[in-house]
């Protein structure tokens, strides 16, 4: 668990960051979300102490950060930046193996770490250690990065605007891909990025900054039925909340159960898309119901766009 | 294709110089018609071959003195409380690039008296301005995020240097270190007024002598080592890219 408490960053009479408090639960992902400016940079760069607070403290797992040299405290939390920050005169295995030689780790369990990543992160070992930054598509320079800051084997990931150089398509990738490792490493990241959309789509929370002030921390569908702030339904957007609100569950998690007649010829649709891209289905199809089925093609209940519709109403 | 023609081209003039300096004898039929009648074509006063080595040495001497107070002071003002003393080095290495070499010398003889070590003192002076200015150059130009992303793994300072600053400064600082051999190698003919080991010699017993022969032959050996020389650090600046 990451305990944010107090945590403010003054330079002179600015104050960038202004007494912030939150905790962040273990194997959960928090995003912090604001404008260019909020502080949520500077917040995030306390957390591994690359900007020293003014006030208040960051525990993980108890333990306060400031108790030990702050150069051995980052290399047990993964650090991913915007633009990746490869170093552009080392090889993709070397990047990734910066942290493990930093912590000594023997040649040979470094060599299987870095193969190991990159398969976790579905680059070719083969084809890729040996590449240089510059030979690599910006995706792929992303996930070398991601692999860099998952090297070390960290139990904490920060991420600051990990995505923001990527286009629309492979940023969506990406998002997906960082959802699957943290689920399967049970690590916990705070990420910091200016869209809301991507906010919502990683955070378990989500904490909304502005002006260095920590506006609300909450579940992404609580941010958008209770904005404690106006600006907070200023960045969650007012005009297609009830649609953001379906984009929150899955197919999965709505349907329901049927054993009734057959559908027959209703659409059908993946347990993992979102009910709003199952209400657009429907919408396109001009149907009423879609079945849901799983990875495995089998039928696991069945979506009426009513049931779909209750999902989305204010609450 | 261009590049085998650079390559042969670098091959061609070090079999001149080294085929010249083994056997200068053999060149003399080439100089003896701007030798005065009855003159030597070839400098006879000493061996060309050891003087080359001779003036090659103090020349990498001075080069190597000249990179490591250089790249050290350039290094000490980008860091922590050296950034205050930029200014200050900044005016100290530009004033021994505009302080002229032959001034260097007339002020170094009456203290260390004559031979090498004035000539290394002038050389080492006029060595430092670019060698200084290509660090700086080379460490200001790695970007911000490089920079951010080794202290966020847990780099310190020694190890963002050694690992990131300094590598990718280093075509940059080599790029100096070039420039800097290149002009002293022509530089280093002056030792010869206050009797260092060199080229020089050859050339000042021309001008004694009147003997224009002595002359081209000094001038040419030290211009192709020059360009030798200059060819050499671009070949291992190639190799690190």
């Amino acid at each position: 668990m990451i305990s944010i408490e107090g945590l403010s960053k003054r330079y002179g009479d600015l104050t960038v960051v202004d007494d912030v408090s939150f905790e962040v639960e273990s194997r959960t992902i928090a995003v912090v979300v604001g404008t260019s400016g909020s502080g949520k940079s500077t917040l995030l760069r306390m957390i591994n102490r690359l900007v020293e607070p003014s006030a208040g403290r960051v525990l993980i797992d108890g333990q306060d950060v400031a108790a030990e040299p702050p150069h051995l405290l980052r290399r047990r939390i993964g650090y991913a930046i915007q633009g990746h920050g490869l170093f552009p005169h080392r090889t993709v295995a070397q990047n990734i193996a910066t942290v493990p030689r930093l912590l000594g780790w023997p040649e040979q369990r470094i060599g299987a770490r870095v193969a190991e990543l990159l398969e976790l992160l579905q680059l070719d070992p083969g084809a890729f250690a040996g590449k240089y930054p510059h030979q690599l598509s910006g995706g792929q320079q992303q996930r070398v990065g991601v692999a860099r800051a998952l090297a070390g084997d960290p139990k904490v990931l920060l991420m600051d605007e990990p995505f923001g150089a990527l286009d629309p398509i492979i940023r969506a990738k990406a998002q997906d891909e960082l959802l699957a490792i943290q689920r399967r490493l049970g690590i916990t990241v705070v990420l910091v990025t200016h869209d809301m959309d991507e906010a919502f789509k990683l955070g378990a929370r989500v904490a909304v900054m502005s002006q260095g002030r920590l506006l609300q921390f909450d579940r992404p569908a609580t941010l958008l039925t209770r904005p404690e702030d106006p600006f907070v339904a200023r960045m969650t957007g007012i005009s297609d909340r009830a649609l953001k609100l379906l984009s929150l569950t899955s197919a999965r998690d709505a349907a329901v159960a049927d054993d009734g007649p057959g559908l027959g010829d209703a659409p059908q649709v993946a347990a993992t898309a979102s009910l709003r891209e199952v209400l657009s289905e429907l919408v396109w199809r001009g149907a009423t119901r879609a079945t849901v089925v799983d990875e495995r093609g089998q039928a696991c209940g069945s979506l009426a766009i009513a049931d779909i519709l209750a999902h989305g109403r204010a609450r | 294709m261009s590049r085998t023609i650079g390559a042969v081209l670098r091959v061609a003039v070090l079999a001149a110089l080294v085929a010249f300096l083994a056997a200068p004898a053999r060149f003399a039929p080439l100089f003896a018609p701007l030798a005065p009648p009855g003159a030597p074509a070839i400098y006879d006063q000493g061996d060309l071959a050891s003087l080359a080595a001779a003036h090659l040495a103090i020349v990498c001497c001075a080069a190597l003195a000249s990179t490591v107070v250089a790249v050290g002071l350039a290094l000490f003002v980008t860091r922590g409380a050296g950034v205050q003393f930029l200014p200050l080095s900044r005016a100290l290495v530009n004033f021994g690039q505009t302080f002229p070499p032959v001034a260097v010398l007339a002020i170094a003889v009456p203290l260390v008296g004559f031979g090498e070590k004035p000539t290394l003192i002038a050389l080492f002076a006029y060595g430092l301005l670019p060698i200084f200015e290509n660090t700086l150059a080379g460490i200001r130009a790695c970007p911000p995020a490089l920079l951010e992303a080794a202290s966020g793994m847990g780099m310190n300072g020694r190890q963002r240097l050694l690992g990131v600053e300094l590598p990718l400064a280093m075509p940059l600082i080599l790029e100096g270190v070039q420039l800097s051999l290149a002009v002293n190698v022509g530089t280093a003919t002056i030792g010869s007024t206050v009797a260092a080991k060199g080229l020089g010699e050859v050339i000042i017993a021309g001008l004694l002598s009147n003997n224009d022969a002595f002359i081209l032959q000094g001038g040419l050996a030290t211009g192709l080592m020059a360009v030798l020389l200059h060819e050499a650090v671009a070949l291992l600046r190639r190799r690190i890219r």
